[in-house]
């Protein structure tokens, strides 16, 4: 039996703390975040109002002209019940050159120029505002490398990288993300009637269980096998893992001198604060 | 005799060795204030944990004419006081170190023995392995010191105990991990076991200072805890925050727990000795752990 389920109360204490100091010893006291109307940047949006006030969190919508109504609505929801400040920006007009251009563009391309054409207005929006751009991607999706890389999982932090996604469920619950929110099905909303589980061809349910046994508790493949799982899934989601390495690292240096940034040259972000 | 003991869980700046000293002068001004004999910092509380590359920029020595050290020391003419720090000898190699001041002298220096590398530790990239387990005098009796790791280890406690040490001062920079559905952290979990049973089986007073605050994404979760030699807590700090847990120690609990509990004096260290020696033996066996 694989349970996954976790502390609630002392995660929020840890996140919120985590956003908090992160944020303010680097000088600021603000937050940025991409609404999308999900149920991951909802709760990163949370914590966010949690930790540094409602009145410094500046709440971004994001929709493309496709984009479902529902998305938009469901953040209100968010901005709403939080009190967060808000702005909407349109990326439509950002985008559509850009398709017009290359009009053989598969639904994959336009989807990561899309996911990369938020990430700028996120991260101007972060100096404009002078808030620090806080993430949502979760354990499973970064674990999976279900993310467009410089696209929306750029940011300054990322309090949620660490939970599954079935226990970001969970906490949503715990901190009141509307219901409507938290049962839809998930998705990226890049094109119509596009879902997260449809397109992996697994449900979070099934994979955050196995990927707890490879990842948290160590299993080899064939254990997981052997606790269960079918073998063609166990070597679909190790593939994933194995072939997302890249989004999860920094691009690396070619090695010349005797002090390499990224292999000998070795501080924490927080040094000196 | 009773005694008062201060455990201050701190947040630090990240090799910020004068700041992090400011905030010791203050936590000692409010220790003194609050009638405390002895203060406990963290590990490494006058540099912060995760130093990598800032290791020998951040180093000192434990001595008066150390600018840092100088002013603690000032400090240890009003309360006796434990400070982390990063020690560098006169060879040039660095120690995850702490210090016990008392009445204007340094009494003893530890440096840690157990270096964790692995997981999500890199100690050993870092720094030297401590190679003394030693027990020392004070006012207050006999006091033994560990860093950390060191007290993951049984050993190292028991060792102490055998030197003589009726207080174990255990500091700790320990990062928060293992979320379930407890109420705390399985790290917290494990080390408040470890600490009972420490209490318990060597019938002594452990004391143990945890910093809190964060590193990048690691957290340092504080729980800082004082346990007597009935094994029971006397005192407990919060999770997650800053805080000077005080606490009153009757140090004659000892007598009390010992006449009726004498494992101390029933401990067959010959015993002990003759049978490591065997394990160890020649180091052929691969069976047996001869580091």
């Amino acid at each position: 039996m694989i349970d996954l389920s976790i502390n609630t109360e002392l995660a929020h204490k840890i996140l919120t703390g985590f956003i908090q100091t992160e944020i303010t010893r680097t000088g600021y006291s603000r937050a940025v975040i991409a609404l999308s109307g999900g149920i991951d940047s909802a709760v990163s949006c949370y914590l966010a109002a949690s930790a540094l006030g409602p009145e410094n969190v500046l709440a971004i919508r994001m929709p493309y002209r496709t984009s479902s109504k529902g998305s938009l609505e469901h953040a209100q929801l968010v901005i709403d019940a939080l009190g967060v400040q808000s702005i909407t920006v349109p990326i439509t007009e950002m985008v559509e050159p850009l398709f017009e251009r290359f009009p053989e563009a598969d639904k994959v391309r336009r989807g990561n120029i899309m996911a990369r054409a938020r990430m700028i207005v996120l991260y101007d929006q972060s100096a404009a505002f002078r808030g620090l751009a806080i993430g949502a991607g979760n354990k499973t999706e970064i674990l999976l490398g279900y993310t467009t890389i410089f696209g929306v999982s750029a940011c300054a932090l990322n309090p949620l990288g660490d939970l599954y996604k079935t226990q970001v469920r969970q906490f949503a619950a715990a901190l009141g993300v509307p219901e409507v929110i938290i049962n839809k099905p998930p998705s990226a909303d890049l094109w119509q009637d596009q879902t997260d589980e449809d397109e992996l061809g697994f449900t979070y349910e099934e994979v955050d269980k196995l990927l707890y046994l490879l990842v948290d508790e160590r299993y080899r493949p064939e254990d997981c096998v052997a606790a269960g799982f079918e073998g063609s899934f166990v070597q679909d989601v190790v593939a994933r893992i194995r072939g997302s390495q890249f989004k999860r690292i920094m691009p690396p240096i070619a090695k010349l001198t005797n002090r390499t940034v990224g292999y000998d040259f070795l501080y924490m972000r927080d040094w000196g604060t | 005799m009773k005694l008062t003991i201060a455990l201050s869980q701190i947040n630090t700046h990240l090799g910020d060795v004068e700041a992090n000293l400011e905030k010791h002068l203050t936590v000692a001004e409010e220790a003194v204030a609050a009638g405390a004999d002895l203060l406990v910092f963290p590990e490494l509380s006058l540099t912060g944990y995760t130093l990598q590359d800032l290791t020998p920029m951040v180093a000192h020595r434990p001595q008066a004419t150390d600018p840092i050290f100088r002013q603690l020391l000032g400090v240890s003419k009003k309360l006796d006081l434990v400070v982390g720090f990063v020690d560098e000898d006169q060879r040039h190699r660095f120690f995850i170190s702490a210090a016990y001041l008392s009445g204007g002298e340094i009494l003893h220096v530890h440096h840690k023995v157990y270096l964790p590398t692995y997981g999500l530790f890199d100690e050993g990239r870092f720094f030297a392995w401590g190679d003394r387990v030693r027990a020392f005098d004070t006012r207050f009796g006999r006091l033994g010191i560990l860093i950390c790791e060191d007290f993951w280890h049984a050993s190292p406690p028991y060792l102490l105990w055998l030197d003589g040490a009726d207080l174990m001062i255990f500091t700790s920079a320990s990062p928060g991990r293992g979320l379930s559905t407890e109420p705390q952290l399985e790290s917290a979990r494990w080390v408040e076991h470890i600490n009972r049973a420490y209490a318990s089986l060597f019938t002594t007073f452990i004391a143990h200072s945890n910093r809190v605050g964060y590193e990048d994404g690691l957290n340092f979760w504080g729980g800082s805890t004082l346990f007597g030699p009935n094994g029971k807590l006397i005192k407990k700090g919060p999770y997650h925050q800053e805080a000077l847990v005080l606490a009153e120690v009757d140090l004659n609990q000892l007598h009390r727990t010992r006449a009726r509990l004498p494992v101390l004096r029933d401990e067959r260290t010959r015993l002990v000795a003759y049978e490591l020696e065997r394990i160890i033996g020649d180091g052929r066996d691969s069976n047996s752990n001869t580091r």
